[in-house]
């Protein structure tokens, strides 16, 4: 059965194991409908011309996996950043890890969409936020119709969150090949602030697809900053939807490190709501094989006097291939706006290839709007000039390639998350050489 | 200490150097003069190891070993030190950082750990005051938008940093202004020892005033054609080079 078709039988089975008040109830039945129109994207649209899913869609997946509740911490700590105190918001298998989890009801909350949903004490909220930024689009609905899970996440007006929140995502492969869906709601408040870092680990190399869909509400002043750290397995591929809705004064960032998985797709939309907004996406990709990583932005400035800082560095190896596609739309009313744009590349082999295509949509005549994308190479003199100085080859490389990503992590506030970061590059491109640049 | 045998060496296909023969010991001071295109620039990245260039006959002996044998970075370990005519910018990692890993990569060639950060704090400090570096200037990029005078300070500072047994100073003194200069020359001339040896390569005699040489060669044409004393550089600085290329081609 090809997968669309046993989507759709399965979302009948589901709907009887979930008891949903009527409004998210028809919220899901109004999303299956839309993915039964729209269907899985195609290369024939103009936003998939250089990602085709078709290879991974191919796979038998399991939709309802069962629970699995056997995983060691120990066994999984390296994919936390296990050096600071954090909140722990842990799935294995789509399903919630308790002993996995560290949560919180006080001052904030950090805990459980199911929970959420179903407890009537969240109803307000609920209502109010579930699938109000994220829009009818084939993969969004598609998590809409089945979400059920993930992580819910409410800093109420006025709160610091005292500590950061990881939100990780752990696949077992308990089954030949697994479709899981997180859903995650994040709601700060007025003048309120909260770091979050989520991941995505597969324990086996049977196939994974993720598709994951993540709302943000930032209020008046709210600071929202999220990690998003890829180095999943090659088997594992993902599909990442996030939105986020700012109000005045607020600044979110969203930091993306791919490093891991097969097809990975991030689709990260901002939308203005209010002036004085400040919105940040930077990124960086290291990727070998075939792997393959597209960073899918959009920057919606909707009010006048608001910036956006998007910053992607690429380094593509082998049969790697990388797409970036960045949209800025600058309403009429958006008198005021900076918006700049800069995606840089390094591709080490002829066969590694980058899609980099900006996108600037400018209906406002008094904007400051900048867009900027390189495609290079090592540079040999810089090799040589290293190596003249008794740096082999190797660490040379390396170091070159890491001076070349390093300003986007400069913008990084927790720096266990750069140490992390730092560790995971260093792994990657087989050098102990600590890079503390 | 290095002795070069009828070095030959092509890049691109294109002969630069054609029979180069040249030895240096333990202690002295070489310059190596020329015109342009002489090919004195590419002897010093064979020396260095850049792979660009083949060489295809000769050999370069240093210490007993035939260096041509070993990679850019082993001839490093080995104590042989290029300051390049046009140090490479490299944004993204700091003077001092980029020192950090210079010495603990050389160090971990000769099988030693990393040198503690307090020794190695105390190592930038001294040898950045011996070229009168800012502290400032540590904590840029190395080579980022630096003037020539600092680019050039910093490949000095580096090579006091490595100590080596062989520097080449690669027209060290182009784009120097005259302080510049004198601090430049100061470090070398401190950084001297009974049992190092510098190789000057250069252009005019200008800088041969501050780095008194023992010895001074004229190449032209892939070859050295006359050896001398620091006298020799005078009379070039008069007459140019145009008699040697004369006599070369009339040999």
């Amino acid at each position: 059965m090809e997968l669309k078709d046993k989507l759709l039988s399965s979302f009948l089975a589901f709907e009887e194991q979930v008891n949903m008040h009527s409004e998210v109830h028809d919220i899901r039945s109004r999303a299956i409908k839309d993915f039964d129109d729209l269907g899985f994207p195609s290369k024939k649209q103009e936003a998939w011309k250089y990602t085709s899913l078709n290879k991974i869609l191919k796979h038998d997946y399991t939709v309802f996996p069962k629970k699995e509740d056997a995983i060691d911490y120990r066994d999984v700590e390296k994919y936390f950043i296990d050096d600071i105190d954090t909140y722990k918001i842990v799935f294995v298998d789509g399903i919630y890890s308790s002993h996995l989890s560290a949560t919180t009801h006080e001052k904030i909350d950090a805990c459980l969409m199911s929970s959420a949903m179903n407890s009537p004490k969240y109803k307000a909220v609920i209502d109010n936020y579930f699938n109000k930024v994220a829009p009818k689009e084939s993969l969004t609905s598609l998590n809409t119709a089945f979400s059920r899970e993930g992580a819910y996440i409410n800093i109420p007006k006025n709160t610091m969150a005292d500590k950061p929140i990881q939100v990780v995502n752990f696949s077992t492969g308990n089954e030949a090949a697994l479709l899981v869906q997180p859903r995650n709601l994040i709601v700060v408040g007025e003048n309120s602030h909260v770091q979050i870092i989520e991941r995505h680990q597969s324990l086996s190399d049977n196939p994974v697809l993720t598709n994951s869909v993540t709302e943000i509400f930032a209020d008046k002043r709210a600071v929202v900053d999220y990690y998003k750290i890829q180095n999943d397995r090659k088997s594992a591929s993902m599909v990442d939807n996030t939105f986020i809705e700012q109000h005045r004064e607020s600044f979110c960032s969203v930091h993306t490190f791919s490093f891991g998985g097969n097809i990975t797709r991030n689709n990260l939309n901002f939308y203005q709501k209010g002036e004085r907004i400040d919105s940040t996406l930077k990124g960086i990709t290291v990727i070998e094989g075939n792997q393959h990583v597209d960073h899918n932005t959009l920057v919606h400035h909707q009010e006048p006097n608001c910036e956006s800082h998007q910053d992607y560095k690429g380094v593509f190896g082998e049969n790697s291939t990388g797409v970036f596609n960045g949209k800025i739309l600058v309403d009429k009313k958006a008198q005021k706006t900076n918006a700049f744009q800069s995606n840089n590349n390094i591709l080490l082999d002829d066969k590694a290839t980058i899609n980099s295509k900006p996108q600037l949509e400018i209906f406002a005549d008094d904007v400051k709007c900048s867009h900027g994308c390189t495609i290079g190479q090592l540079d040999e003199d810089a090799l040589f000039y290293l190596r003249s100085r008794g740096i082999p080859a190797k660490e040379a490389r390396a170091l070159l390639m890491y001076a070349f990503a390093n300003n986007v992590l400069e913008s990084v506030k927790i720096p266990e998350i750069k140490r992390k970061i730092n560790k995971i590059i260093a792994n990657k491109l087989g050098v102990s050489i600590g890079f503390n640049l | 200490m290095l002795k070069i045998k009828n070095l030959h060496a092509k890049v691109e296909g294109l002969k630069i150097l054609k029979g180069i023969n040249l030895e240096i010991n333990p202690g002295e001071i070489h310059a190596i003069m020329g015109p342009n295109g002489s090919g004195k620039s590419t002897l010093s990245s064979v020396i260095a190891g850049k792979e660009e260039y083949e060489v295809t006959r000769g050999e370069i002996n240093f210490e007993g070993e035939d260096l041509t044998e070993f990679d850019a970075e082993e001839r490093a370990h080995k104590g042989v030190f290029l300051s390049f005519q046009y140090p490479v910018e490299i944004p993204g990692v700091s003077v001092t950082n980029f020192m950090r890993a210079v010495i603990n990569a050389n160090r971990k060639a000769k099988g030693m750990q990393d040198m503690p950060a307090n020794e190695m704090l105390k190592l930038i400090r001294d040898k950045s005051e011996l070229l009168e570096i800012d502290r400032k200037f540590l904590s840029r990029s190395l080579n980022e938008g630096f003037s020539g005078g600092e680019k050039k300070r910093n490949e000095i500072f580096q090579m006091a940093m490595l100590e080596p047994k062989l520097a080449i100073l690669d027209e060290t003194d182009s784009g120097l202004d005259i302080d510049a200069l004198r601090i430049v020359a100061n470090g070398v001339n401190k950084l001297r020892r009974p049992d190092n040896a510098t190789l000057v390569i250069t252009h005019y005699q200008r800088l041969l005033d501050y780095i008194i040489p023992d010895f001074v060669h004229v190449m032209v044409d892939g070859k050295i054609v006359k050896s001398g004393t620091k006298e020799l550089a005078k009379e070039l600085e008069v007459k140019g080079y145009d008699w040697l290329k004369e006599e070369v081609s009339a040999s």
